[in-house]
Parts: C-alpha cells; structure tokens; sequence
C-alpha cells in the first residue's frame, strides 16, 4: 500500500502515556494518529501491578505525581469509564528498628523539599490501617491519597476517550522508518505513510529505537518484570503494602485476588520479544510474603506473569521536547513507575505539542541528560 | 533426585511411555512424570488395576495397552506418578509438584505428551450439576469403577460418544437417548475419505459394531440435532433440542455431552512453542516434523498432544520421538536412528489413513463452537457469558489477550482450558476475522495453583 495520510501530530505506541496524550491532544480539537506495533495496553500498561502511589517517588518526580493524584481521585467521571481506582492508600512497612530510621530519613527528605504527602505512622497506627499484618511489624510510612487501579482498563479507557474526541488509532502497525520530509516528519508503519508536523514518542521498552530514528540517544535497558496473582480470599486488608527494605508490593483486589510483585525479575527473551518468568524472584517473593502475612501461608497463586519495560539508569524517564529533531517529543523510560503518572504526562505532552511549554519542571527526565558525563542522580531511595 | 536428565516426558499416556521405553532402551537417563496415580494415560487408565470381572466391558482394546505397561515396566526409566507439572520453558525448565513439594529441574529434552482433553460444549445450562463430559465419565468408570445415575442422555458427535453409549448398554445403565449434532450429510460428507479409511478397515468395523449394539438394545438415536439445552433449574432434569425441526425433550438424571476430543496444548503454548490452526476439526496444534520436534529447540511433542490421532497413533509417535532424543544427544546415529524409525513411521501412515474420514464424520457442532445464546455461560471459572465476550470485542478486544483484560475470561485458576476455544470462535465471528488472525488466549504458570508455602519452599536445580 502506499497511501498516505497527514495529521498534525503522530503518537508513536499505544501504553498509557500515548492513549493519555492522544485523549488530551484531541481534546483540543487537534487531528492526532495514534500507531501501535501489537495492541493497545498489550505490554506494560497492560501487565504492570496497576500501583497508584505517590509514597516513595524519586523527588525530582514528586510534583509530576502529586498532580497526577489530584487528577486520579476524578480520572473515572472524566473518561466515563471504571479504571478499577481505589484510594486505599499506600503503605511501607517497617519490620525493625533499622527500617524506622530509614523511613523517617526519607520523610524528612520529603518535607525539605516542601512535600508533606508522606506521614510516619507508629505500630498501633499500622495495626489500624493494615489489621492483618504480623505482629512484629513496628510502624509504617504513608500515603493515604494513594491506591491502586486496574492498569489495562485505565489504558483502554484513555484509548477510548481519544477516539471519541476524534483520534485516528492504529494498531498492528510497527514503526519502521521516520523520516524528515521539508517541514513535516513522514512514518512508515506496516508499509504505509503518514505525515504530521509533530511526533510524540511513547514508545514504552521501544523509546529508545524512535528516538534513534530522529537521532536521539537515550541510554535504555530493556527488563522483564513478574507479577503473581493468588485465587480469591475473604477481604482482610484495605492498603497496598511495600516493605522498607524487602521487594514486595503487595495488594488485596476487590473481587479478593492478591496481586503480589515488587521489583521481581524476569527474563528478557528474543530482541525485546518476550518476558519468562524466573522463578527464584518469585520464590523469594513469597518468602515474603508469608514471614508477613503468616495467614496467606496455604493461599493459592494462581498465575504468574511478566511484562517488559524500559528502564533508565537513573531510573527517571525521559519527558520533553527532542534536542535535536524538530517537532518531536518524548515520554519513554518510565522504569515501572509509570503508571500513576500518566493523567499528568499526557497533560504535560499535550502542553508540550500545542504551546512548547509545560507547567512542569521537566530539566531533571531531558533525553540528553546522559551526554557528557553522568547527571547528578535523583535517586534517595533505593527502588 | 537427579537434577539433570536426558529426556524429560510429560504424560504416561501410550506416546509417554512408549518413549520412554525407547530412550531408556537407547541408553538415555529418563524421567516420565504423571498426574495420575497409575500410568496409562485416559486410554488405559487404572489398566494395572483393572478388575478382572470388568474385563470384557472394559474391551480388547483396553487391555491391548498392558504389553506397553510391561515394557515401561521394565524399561529402568524412573517414573513420578502423582506429579502435577506447572511450568515448561524454553530454557528447558520444569517445574514439578509431587507430595506437596515443588521442584524446579532441567532437562536436556523435553516430551510432551499430555493427551488430549474433552472440547467444551458451552450449551445453555452445561454448567448445571448432573451434566458433564461423556470422556469424562468414561474415566470415572476405568478409574473408579463408578458409573453415571440412569436415566442418562448422551449428546454431541464424535467416535467417543458411541464408545460410551456401549459402555453404559453394557453395565445395564438406562441410555434415554442419544442425540447426535452430526448428520447423514456428514456420512455423504465423509465418504470421499472412506477409501483411505480402509487401510485402518478394524476401526471400521469397531465403529459398525458399535453401532449395531446401540441398535439392537433399542435405544432412541436422534441424528442433526440443533439447538440443544440441559433443561432443570438446580440441577440437569433432561435435555432439549430439535431434530428436523420438530421440538424434542428427553428426560434424564444425567447429560453426557461430547463434541469431540482436541489436545492439550497448556504446555507446548506455555512453553512458547508456534502453533498452528487445524481447521476441519477446529482445534490448534503444534508445528512439528516426523520426529515430533516443534518450533524450541530440546522440546517435543507427542501423541494426542499434537493433534488427535488415537492410542496407537500416540505409542509409535513416542518411539519416534524418544529415538530422535536419543539421536539429538548422539547416542544413536542419524541412519541409526532412521532404521530404527521405519516400522513407527509405518504405523503412523497407516493408522492416520482413518483420521480424515472420522475428522468429516464427526466436525464439532456449530453450537458448541460459538454459542449462539448471550446467557451461555462461556469462562466457568469468572462465571462469563458470551454476551459479555461479544461486549468486550464491541470495545475493540480482538484477541483473546484482550477480551481477558476487559472481562477476565479465562483468568480464573483453569487457566483457560476450559473457555479458551470458545473465546477464540467467538472473536472470530462477532468480529468478522478468521481464526487463525484472532490467536489463542496466552497460557501462563503456574499451569496449577501453587501455594505461597510451596512457591517459597520450591527447590530450584540449575
């Protein structure tokens, strides 16, 4: 086919960042392509344990998130549809003293910064907001506006709010030539062109192969990340759970499933193909998982999954406009911490597209910040 | 335990064991795993047990499995019975159950050859108590000696329901009915393969005597039935269908319905092995050459695993995939192994010659396929209609991946094999796309519920 359709701006891959920019940018009457290689929310916006936490963000991420919480208690009227959002809250546990200083530590950091979303909660505090938890645990650190939501959902519900406000969305159809073309940019896309003035990649594990394309380089890794998912159990805990210094992120769904991961690695098979599981990260996890909630002990898991994503070294991701190519911005690399601030990203990225600004402080996630020496790292707390 | 050995089987049915007679014979360390207590697979089930006064309604063809036990028997392969196998990689990874206790081991070659499993017949009212798969009970009787409450009406197509209906005329079960979906149109159908068919000319003679039982015990036989229901508000009380257009309601205590068997793929599609669309009986299989070999290097299929060929169709595919490991690893020669193969491949030539003449005879049911009902509940285990499905593919889910992030079909602890085919249909039609576009639901591990005591207690051997 050689056909060949202009728009004003092209959205390169359909995970939660690129539904929420197209939403956003069509919104404001802008005529958006949206062009996925697989399908929609098929990796990890799809597979991603669906964590809706401001609690221990990187603090260049801080505000981004807090804006991203505000937008999230409303995100279900806005886009008319059930993400599965809970503001259960969110809760890192302190199994020692050890653990109690480090906490406090970080949410001193926290308020020097002007914040004050983190709360230090003492052991009588902690039996309140998690009564199932082991009796040894002594205190917590919380974020009570945070929770949880159901990550394919939210993508999907962003996805189809962008075609009723007129997005043209493509799936099937891989990325595989960029081309500056007098002002415009021409993408070729499963052996079709499209035209647009502006591109927008969110390509996800991908970022980095469109950024190329446009020459710019971003110093992405590729890493399969594993979730598991128990059989149902009666309701025993509100707040998602997190360890101060053991992996585990820890939830109770509403229909009584326990997603559990945290950090669990996979394997990456084939050129960013697909994800294995490992199932010594998972052994471990549920080491974990049944020293804390000793109750759990003979719970069924039932399945296990990996995703890919794009990670980067400082673990923040990449969000602004290109230093190089015209017309062209960036939102990859989320290090799987993506998910919660995505209703602020795709706000960003639409500010970004119509007015070359943004409310944001964005100097901290710019794609050359590797150039010339190693940045100064925003990372306090181990992720 | 040994954690490393040559060839690793999945599935003591006649292609399991057969292989692991050949590769033990060709000197290459084997383990057979098993979930059964016994092996023998579906097709000689319990066969070591086997009362003798049940000899003759259990059938020659039955006890034609015990030379094949003995042999196993005394192959020296070693053999872990009660073993649910919950993880296959291509790394070649396995992950193991047995007594409570998970293990991860590696082999150097992995056999699948888990069987074949009963099609779901998603009719209105298929989940109901009292109703349930006719290969199913058949099981119950070889392995528990446990029949079917009478009145019992058999539905659906395919060899096995006949098998049944004589198993039941037999053990003096009231038969109400049998209400078959294929029809004479599938005999016309059909008769182009017969001449094919009469190089395997036993079964069909098998076949025509079955017949003549279900005659001559006077059992009513409704053929081209449509529209069928399981009727009964707590629990099955008849079934109801038309036949030639004229509406019919046969009383019974127990629906056995069966369209069919189709093989079990949960562990080459988890593994990651391709796969490919068999259409004129509507199930997927695994790519894989004369030997058995798939798509992943060190990992094979064999037996009804691959597509549904029968017991002894199954045996000489085992020997040829067990001769072939044992040529991967170089314990045999290439022209070894090629002189070794020829009676096998003999076999399997000959036995084939039946296969397109019963895949026209008996097609599975369109009913069954795509339930035409919005009720019909499709995803047992989320309790999903497939009104909801046609829901999700309305949002734009066309494929099976997404149907299962909009609705959770196929996401409770069966994993899928119960819904996955449906699912499948069910996009292709409601979305105008041929099958083979629309994929299979992805498999995930654990393949059976491990618990969070026995994940953290899993012993890994690399």
């Amino acid at each position: 086919m050689n056909s060949s359709a202009g728009y004003d701006v092209i959205i390169i891959g359909g995970g939660i960042q690129g539904c929420a920019t197209a939403y956003h940018l069509a919104r404001r009457g802008i005529d958006v392509l949206l062009l996925e290689a697989e399908s929609c929310g098929r990796h990890a916006s799809g597979a991603n344990a669906g964590g809706v936490r401001c609690l221990n963000r990187l603090v260049e991420e801080i505000p981004l998130s807090l804006a991203a919480q505000r937008i999230w208690l409303e995100l279900e009227d806005e886009l008319g549809s059930d993400c599965g959002f809970r503001a259960t809250g969110q809760v890192r546990i302190a199994e020692n003293q050890a653990d109690m200083s480090k906490l406090e530590e970080r949410a001193t950091l926290v308020r020097s910064f002007g914040f004050h979303h983190e709360e230090m909660i003492d052991r009588a505090e902690l039996r309140k907001l998690v009564p199932a938890v082991a009796e040894y645990c002594i205190g917590a650190l919380v974020c009570r506006n945070d929770g949880y939501a159901k990550p394919f959902l939210t993508t999907r519900a962003y996805l189809a709010r962008a075609g009723q406000e007129g997005a043209t969305v493509l799936e099937r159809h891989p990325v595989s030539r960029i081309e500056r073309e007098r002002d415009s940019w021409r993408v070729t896309a499963s052996g079709r062109h499209f035209h647009a003035k502006t591109l927008v990649n969110c390509a996800g594990a991908w970022g980095d192969r469109i950024a190329e394309m446009v020459g710019d380089k971003a110093p992405l890794e590729v890493e399969a990340l594993a979730l598991m998912v128990t059989a149902r159990v009666a309701h025993f805990i509100d707040p998602v759970i997190g360890m101060a210094s053991r992996k585990l992120s820890f939830k109770q769904m509403q229909n009584g499933t326990v997603v559990i991961g945290g950090a669990l690695r996979a394997k990456v098979i084939g050129d960013r193909q697909h994800a294995q599981l490992d199932f010594a990260p998972l052994k471990e996890s549920a080491d974990t998982v049944r020293t804390v909630f000793p109750q759990l002990a003979n719970l069924p898991v039932v399945r296990a999954w990996a995703g890919l994503e794009g990670v980067m070294p400082d673990k923040l991701p990449v969000i602004g406009a290109s230093p190089t190519a015209p017309d062209v911005f960036h939102a990859f690399g989320f290090s799987a911490h993506g998910f919660q601030l995505a209703p602020a990203v795709g706000l960003a990225m639409a500010d970004l597209v119509t007015s070359g600004q943004s409310d944001f402080d964005l100097s901290a996630f710019r794609i050359d910040r590797f150039q010339g020496g190693r940045p100064q790292t925003g990372e306090i707390n181990g992720h | 335990m040994s954690d490393e050995y040559d060839l690793i089987i999945v599935g003591a049915g006649p292609a399991g064991l057969a292989a692991a007679v050949t590769a033990s014979r060709n000197a290459l360390k084997t383990l057979l795993v098993d979930e059964q207590a016994d092996p023998g697979g579906q097709i000689y089930r319990s066969i070591e047990r086997a009362l003798p006064e049940n000899r003759s309604a259990l059938g020659p063809d039955y006890f034609y499995g015990q030379k094949l036990l003995e042999d196993f028997r005394g192959s020296g392969a070693d053999y872990l019975p009660e073993t649910t196998v919950w993880n296959v990689d291509r790394e070649l990874n396995i992950g193991l159950l047995t007594n409570g206790q998970a293990k991860q081991i590696r082999g150097k070659h992995i056999l699948l050859s888990a069987g074949a499993m009963e099609r779901p017949v998603p009719i209105p009212g298929w989940t109901l108590p009292g109703v349930m798969g006719a290969a199913a009970a058949d099981i119950l009787f070889k392995s528990s000696d446990m029949l079917p409450a009478g009145p019992v009406v058999l539905a659906g197509s395919g060899p096995l329901l006949l098998l049944v209906a004589c198993r039941l005329i037999d053990n003096d079960v009231p038969l109400a009915a049998m209400v078959e979906t294929s029809s004479a149109r599938d005999y016309l159908r059909a008769i182009p393969y017969l001449p094919g068919a009469f190089r395997a000319y036993n079964y069909l003679l098998k076949g025509l005597s079955m017949r003549y039982k279900v005659l001559k015990a006077r059992i009513p036989v409704f053929q081209g039935c449509r529209d069928l229901v399981v009727t009964g508000d707590e629990e099955a009380d008849g079934l109801r269908f038309t036949c030639h257009g004229a509406d019919q309601h046969v009383r019974a205590s127990t629906v056995l319905l069966h369209e069919g068997v189709v093989p079990n793929l949960q562990f080459s599609r988890l593994a990651g092995c391709d796969h490919e669309w068999f259409a004129s009986q509507r199930y997927w299989r695994p790519v894989i050459d004369k030997w058995g070999r798939t798509s992943l290097e060190g990992i094979s299929v064999a037996g009804d695993a691959s597509g549904i060929r029968g017991a002894k169709t199954a045996e000489a595919a085992g020997h040829l995939a067990g001769l072939d490991a044992a040529c991967r690893m170089k314990h045999i020669s290439d022209a070894e192994r090629d002189r070794l193969a020829a009676p096998y491949l003999k076999a399997v030539t000959r036995e084939r010659s039946i296969r397109p003449f019963l895949d026209h005879l008996f097609p599975p049911a369109c009913q069954a396929l795509v339930p035409p009902d919005d009720q019909t509940i499709v995803c047992r285990c989320e309790e999903l209609t497939a009104g909801q499905i046609r829901e999700a593919v309305a949002l734009g889910a066309l494929d099976p991946g997404q149907v299962k992030g909009y609705t959770r079909c196929g996401m409770g602890p069966c994993q899928g094999r119960m819904c996955g085919l449906t699912l499948s249909e069910i996009i292709a039609s409601s979305a105008s796309l041929p099958i083979e576009s629309v994929g299979q639901l992805r498999v995930r591990a654990p393949l059976k519920p491990l618990t969070i005591n026995q994940l953290a207690d899993l012993e890994i051997f690399e």
